[in-house]
């Protein structure tokens, strides 16, 4: 298989991964409306209750929308991250997994291509809505929209690995509510998507520390500083780090036999 | 490019494979060989191993004891060339329902690394052999069980494999739809030299010249052509032979009335 074989295998999991997000147009839709509610509705309640200094990357005060819009952007990508796990699994008991582990391809290579290719999806998706957001007062200057892209990009893979990782345990289509439970709420509540991190620490120690072991928290940090031009180089290295990590558990956890032994090809 | 094949030419060769679920014991040291250009029956019962045996050549399960060898290729040590050899057809069917029939066939010819020309080449010719152009741009959701099972047929040939596997691929279909993708294959085989493994529990679709591989409970009972099989059993039909074979006291009792069940509608034995 030369280089081209592995270009057009790219291409067509791509491909796939589009389509499939363009038929399923609620995805989209709730991918859109999920953060814009929070935007909307939570953020504005809670702009009176809600003070925030002055903190880096910002150089003045702010409201509460437009602290929370990077953790709403990575809200993004960590349910497109979980309903891209959600394929998986879902392809494991159809078995579309099949078509893929059929490639001559190395699978460590295909399953790369898999979690780049979800990555990519997501990117339109946080667009959308930072265009949204824009409209409400979420105004990062425009050169933000462009130092954002690779950010998202390395965090859509770190969130995806993540997912990768853990579909590989899901036995059954219906303990994915349990992950979502789990898994994506925590991950969210306990970072500073809504809060700044020195206010978890007024709150408690522990919560502080929590917040501080959570990769979400540096997926923020990543896109918040991004967003104004500016990176933040330990949210940077933590992302990356997390992101080879989970990567290789990722590829080494996924076993293709899990799903031929326990539902796809009968004992037979 | 693959090296042209003759028709006597060796293109499948299983030798002593073993594989166990944890202490169940699916192939108990099988083998077999089939050669470029022939329909091979896999005949066996539910429960006899022939998933396995299937999932095992295509790789999708990892060999434990033994070898698997396409073309003198040995699957433990080359499993990309022997991939790129092999078109499957799964029994649970693999299409991705809210996709086109073209971009799912589009999917299959990127995952084997095919460039766009040839894949659109391809999807053409793939099509019109099974006579589904008109579909092409049709959701596969809207298509009935036979066009689907002739769709993964053609998906199946698009990387112009030499050995084609189909497991079970006729099970939920009306008797017509089964006998026009048995004469699809057949075709196949006859005019492309096409190697194939047609596994099944479906005895009316063998035909008397077919190499037959009988396995039952892991293991294989006989290979050779279905005559042989029905003439070294001793039996009048490859029905009785497969009862003589897979389950003797059954035969038996059969032959003192209760044959009828055995040969009922379709001569369909599901054990």
């Amino acid at each position: 298989m030369n280089a081209s074989a592995y270009a057009h295998a790219f291409i067509g999991i791509l491909y796939r991964e589009l389509l499939r997000f363009v038929y399923q147009r609620s995805r989209f839709f709730s991918a859109l409306v999920r953060p814009l509610v929070w935007l909307l509705v939570f953020a504005a309640g809670f702009r009176a209750a809600l003070g925030i200094s002055i903190i880096p990357p910002y150089q003045t005060y702010i409201t509460y929308e437009v602290y929370i819009a990077p953790g709403l952007v990575a809200m993004v990508l960590l349910f497109n991250a979980m309903q891209s796990s959600l394929s998986m699994v879902y392809d494991r008991e159809m078995g579309g997994m099949r078509v893929l582990l059929m490639s001559p391809l190395p699978r460590s290579y295909l399953l790369l291509s898999k979690l780049l290719a979800s990555a990519l999806v997501s990117l339109p998706q946080v667009y959308a809505f930072l265009a949204v957001a824009w409209w409400f007062g979420v105004e990062p200057p425009l050169p933000g929209f462009f130092w954002l892209l690779p950010v998202l990009v390395l965090c859509a893979l770190l969130l995806g690995a993540l997912g990768l990782f853990m579909s590989s345990f899901i036995r059954q289509l219906e303990n994915f509510a349990g992950v979502m439970n789990f898994v994506i709420f925590p991950m969210f509540f306990i970072s500073s998507a809504l809060y700044p991190l020195w206010k978890m620490q007024e709150a408690g120690e522990l919560l502080y520390l929590l917040c501080s072991y959570n990769p979400f928290t540096y997926c923020v940090e990543l896109i918040r500083f991004a967003l104004y031009g500016q990176l933040n180089a330990q949210a940077l290295g933590v992302v990356i780090g997390c992101t080879l990590l989970f990567t290789v558990l990722a590829v080494l956890a996924f076993n293709p036999q899990r799903g031929i032994v326990s539902g796809g090809v009968k004992k037979g | 490019m693959n090296a042209p094949l003759t028709r006597a030419m060796t293109l499948l060769e299983v030798e002593a494979l073993r594989f166990n679920y944890g202490a169940f014991e699916a192939l108990q040291g099988i083998g077999f060989q089939l050669h470029a250009g022939r329909f091979h029956a896999l005949l066996g019962p539910n429960g006899a191993g022939k998933s396995t045996l299937f999932a095992l050549i295509s790789r999708l399960l990892r060999i434990q004891q033994g070898d698997i060898r396409l073309n003198g290729t040995s699957l433990r040590h080359a499993p990309a060339q022997v991939l790129q050899q092999i078109g499957m057809v799964f029994q649970q069917s693999t299409l991705d329902l809210d996709l086109s029939v073209e971009d799912n066939l589009n999917y299959h010819a990127c995952l084997h690394g095919i460039d766009r020309h040839t894949r659109q080449q391809r999807i053409s010719t793939e099509l019109d052999r099974v006579e589904l152009s008109a579909h092409r741009r049709s959701k596969v959701r809207q298509l009935n069980g036979g066009h689907r099972r002739r769709i993964e047929i053609a998906r199946a040939l698009l990387h112009q494999p030499r050995l084609l596997l189909l497991d079970e691929a006729t099970v939920g279909l009306d008797s017509r739809a089964r006998s026009e993708i048995n004469q699809h294959v057949r075709r196949l085989c006859h005019d492309q030299g096409v190697g194939v493994l047609w596994a099944t529990h479906l005895i009316e679709e063998i035909q008397p010249q077919d190499a037959v591989t009988l396995l039952h409970r892991g293991q294989i009972l006989a290979n050779c052509s279905a005559e042989q099989l029905c003439h070294q059993s001793g039996t009048a039909s490859l029905v009785d032979a497969f009862s003589a074979l897979t389950d003797p006291a059954a035969a038996k009792a059969a032959q003192g009335g209760v044959t009828a069940v055995v040969k009922g509608a379709n001569q369909e034995v599901n054990l």
